[in-house]
């Protein structure tokens, strides 16, 4: 990225020898990418991120079809396809969002039952980002594809922490985030499956195959490419210790803390990720607590503030509201410790104690 | 670091900001946070863009996250909005519904700054709190109280929004600006180069926008799905006389002359109001007078309670230039007769009434 940024100054898009360099890049770049999701390098939109991507992908198949299309997606979605979803609703469209169980996995027959004639597009996350747990994509592209419904993807969430196989999984749309994957923040990708009718919704130049105008983030895609190569390096290695290191932290936590447990199924889930409640205390005052001990936890969103609000996927999968606000996400990466867990364990444990002590309700 | 730290309330105004950077210069160890009480986005209809003193708008939010950085503190933005709609918006609601004139900043102060910014401070470790209010504590020895009193800075004193406070809030609590002058602490904004040393002050009830105070009630109501009723009544004089109609008691407060929609010959004011009959009376200047007062949930800060007839100065608004009288314990633990050396304007029930001796808060209460 920094030798991009440094020495490739040529605008992709232009016939001279510096544009060409840069040409060259982008290229190295999407057949990096497609490389890692198994698909064709034509089939990898470059853009800002996996919002623009679902968007692209939501906007995009809603546009081409014709007027009262329906789309199906789920409660527990990232606000980029909830919200875009919901201007599709507000611009004509119908939205049907099936419910998930307490096990935080959508029911592949619930997309069945919801599809309708006029269903132009099913849009079900492949992990989710508070839970971590994986959805059954394949079963749905079964369905989807019987149906001769587009299906998308925000795969953002599962991208290097689990395999992604464009072709197994059956999905025609997949967005991808450049910093899920060890890359910049700024950059993403759209997997489009050649055949796809999808319209533009950003309008200018021929950039990415009239998909995405605008001149080209070569450096970010650079990166981009360079970061899913070593994705799939690590994948394998990254994903056993990665699940070793949560497996430790979550039976740690759940021998030295009476009523807490994890939310959601544990069962189908990406390695990174495990969500904890631990009852009778507020999650936000525990995220802040550890944060000045040095340990960066989340709650379920952040509004634009930076204030915590409520979580709409601990909701969706039945937690009351009180459980639901204490409630933490812990997220594990590749440079994560077996000494750092160890030391996260103690230092969870001791603030926990301390607010339960501060807790009216504690037992 | 020995020392637990201190959690200053930011609000990403030029008087907290400078509280959280003179804490720090002295070498306490400060964690900022500021309290999101309110969503602004939740009632569009009533959105102003551009209003200035907007309550937990995301330009404060930026300007208390500025300021942590440039001084190099910890901060956070905490989620108080249940809290806020709980003890602050309802009985606002409730009270302005029921023909009163609520204050809900001393609500706010009460529940909110106090209460939950405390056990917040709990949360994160931190023994004291500290904010911009401008009021003093000092300690008796005496009898082992915690006495609150006025700010040096007579204009911009806010004891008069304080006087709920308990003793273990008082115990707990640091009012640095108390001692200063606002000038002196924009001065020293200036001096520590603060992102917020030239920015305004705010004054209206943070989460009304405009202080329309109506609108905000009409468009909360319609969220929450509540029917305004009988929004609609007479306006009659005290002998009787129908002179109008209004639409609705909560477009009222005692005292006010503008907007009764009469014309005629002599100044009217709004003598009264009530909700059950949503009866407006308004009469003349004369009409406004009161005797006294009683007081409800009075809380005692700088004594222990009232015993005996008391000497006091009573303030009933914010912007009220405290009248001279004598306290009577009322029936009742916590009530309070009042009774002024001269007659007093425009007694509004749902304010609050402020007893003080010189620059020391005896205690407040809430008008009958």
């Amino acid at each position: 990225m920094v030798s991009c940024l440094g020495q490739v100054y040529g605008n992709a898009s232009s016939i001279h020898h510096f544009g060409q360099v840069a040409k060259q890049r982008l290229e190295t770049a999407r057949r990096q990418t497609a490389a890692l999701i198994g698909c064709d390098a034509r089939e990898i939109v470059f853009l800002s991120g996996g919002t623009e991507a679902d968007n692209l992908s939501l906007f995009g198949i809603v546009r081409r079809s014709t007027t009262h299309s329906h789309i199906i997606t789920t409660a527990i979605e990232h606000p980029a396809v909830l919200n875009a979803c919901a201007q599709l609703e507000r611009e004509g469209a119908a939205v049907t969002y099936v419910p998930v169980g307490s096990h935080g996995l959508v029911g592949p027959e619930d997309i069945r039952r919801a599809l309708r004639p006029e269903t132009v597009l099913v849009s079900v996350m492949h992990a989710n980002n508070e839970l971590g747990t994986v959805q059954p994509i394949a079963e749905i592209a079964a369905i989807t594809r019987e149906a001769g419904v587009y299906l998308h993807s925000d795969g953002v969430q599962a991208l290097g922490k689990i395999p992604v196989a464009v072709e197994t999984l059956g999905v025609d749309l997949y967005s991808m985030s450049g910093h899920k994957i060890y890359g910049p923040k700024g950059v993403g990708a759209l997997y489009v499956r050649r055949g796809t009718r999808l319209d533009a919704i950003q309008f200018g130049g021929h950039h990415e195959r009239d998909r995405r105008p605008g001149t080209e983030n070569v450096p970010g895609a650079a990166a981009f490419g360079r970061a899913a190569e070593s994705a799939g390096a690590h994948l394998e290695d990254d994903t056993q210790r990665i699940a070793g290191l949560r497996d430790r932290l979550e039976s740690a936590l759940l021998a030295r803390l009476p009523h807490s447990g994890v939310n959601g199924g544990r069962a189908a889930r990406t390695p990174n990720t495990t969500n904890m409640y631990f009852d009778h205390l507020e999650g936000e005052a525990l995220v802040i607590a550890l944060d000045l001990r040095g340990f960066a936890v989340s709650t379920g969103a952040a509004c634009s503030s930076g204030a915590v609000e409520p979580s709409h996927v601990l909701t969706a999968i039945g937690l009351s509201s009180d459980r639901a606000r204490a409630s933490i996400r812990f997220s594990l990466g590749r440079d994560t410790t077996g000494e750092q867990v160890d030391a996260l364990v103690e230092a969870v444990a001791a603030s926990v104690a301390h607010l339960r002590r501060l807790s009216p309700v504690a037992a | 670091m020995s020392e637990a730290p201190i959690a200053v309330a930011m609000s990403g105004g030029v008087d907290s900001s400078t509280v959280a950077a003179l804490l720090a210069r002295n070498g306490h160890a400060v964690i900022g946070l500021t309290m999101q009480l309110w969503n602004q986005r939740r009632l569009p209809d009533l959105a102003v863009e551009g209003a200035a003193g907007r309550c937990c708008s995301l330009d404060d939010v930026y300007d208390a996250r500025h300021v942590a950085e440039q001084i190099g503190i910890p901060y956070y933005v905490v989620n108080f909005e249940r809290q806020f709609e709980e003890h602050v918006i309802t009985p606002f609601v409730s009270e302005y519904l029921a023909g009163r004139t609520p204050i809900p900043c001393t609500l706010c102060n009460n529940f909110i700054k106090f209460e939950q910014f405390l056990e917040m401070a709990d949360a994160v470790g931190a023994d004291k709190i500290a904010t911009g209010h401008y009021a003093r504590i000092t300690h008796d020895d005496v009898t082992g109280r915690y006495q609150l009193r006025k700010s040096v800075d007579e204009g911009k004193d806010q004891t008069y929004f304080l006087f709920g406070l308990t003793q273990v809030q008082l115990a707990r609590s640091l009012f640095p600006l108390g001692g200063m002058h606002k000038a002196e602490v924009r001065g020293l904004a200036r001096e520590m180069q603060l992102a917020v040393a030239e920015k305004g002050e705010s004054f209206e009830i943070c989460f009304v926008p405009n202080g329309d105070y109506a609108a905000f009630m009409s468009a909360y109501l319609r969220e929450k799905g509540i029917a305004e009723t009988a929004t609609h009544g007479e306006i009659v004089t005290a002998d009787g006389r129908t002179l109008g109609e209004h639409a609705g008691v909560h477009h009222f407060t005692v005292g006010q002359r503008k907007g009764l929609g009469i014309a005629t010959g002599e100044p009217l004011y709004v003598i009264s109001t009530d909700a059950e009959s949503q009866r407006v009376t308004v009469g003349g200047n004369d009409q406004l007078l009161r005797a006294g007062l009683t007081a409800r949930r009075v809380n005692w800060v700088s004594i222990a309670g009232l015993t005996m007839p008391t000497r006091a100065a009573v303030k009933i608004r914010n912007r009220h230039r405290p009248a001279e009288a004598t306290l009577y314990p009322a029936a009742g633990l916590s009530g309070v007769e009042v009774r002024f050396d001269e007659p007093q304007r425009a007694v509004t029930p749902g304010q609050a009434a402020v007893f003080y001796d010189g620059d020391l808060v005896l205690g407040g209460g809430w008008i009958e």
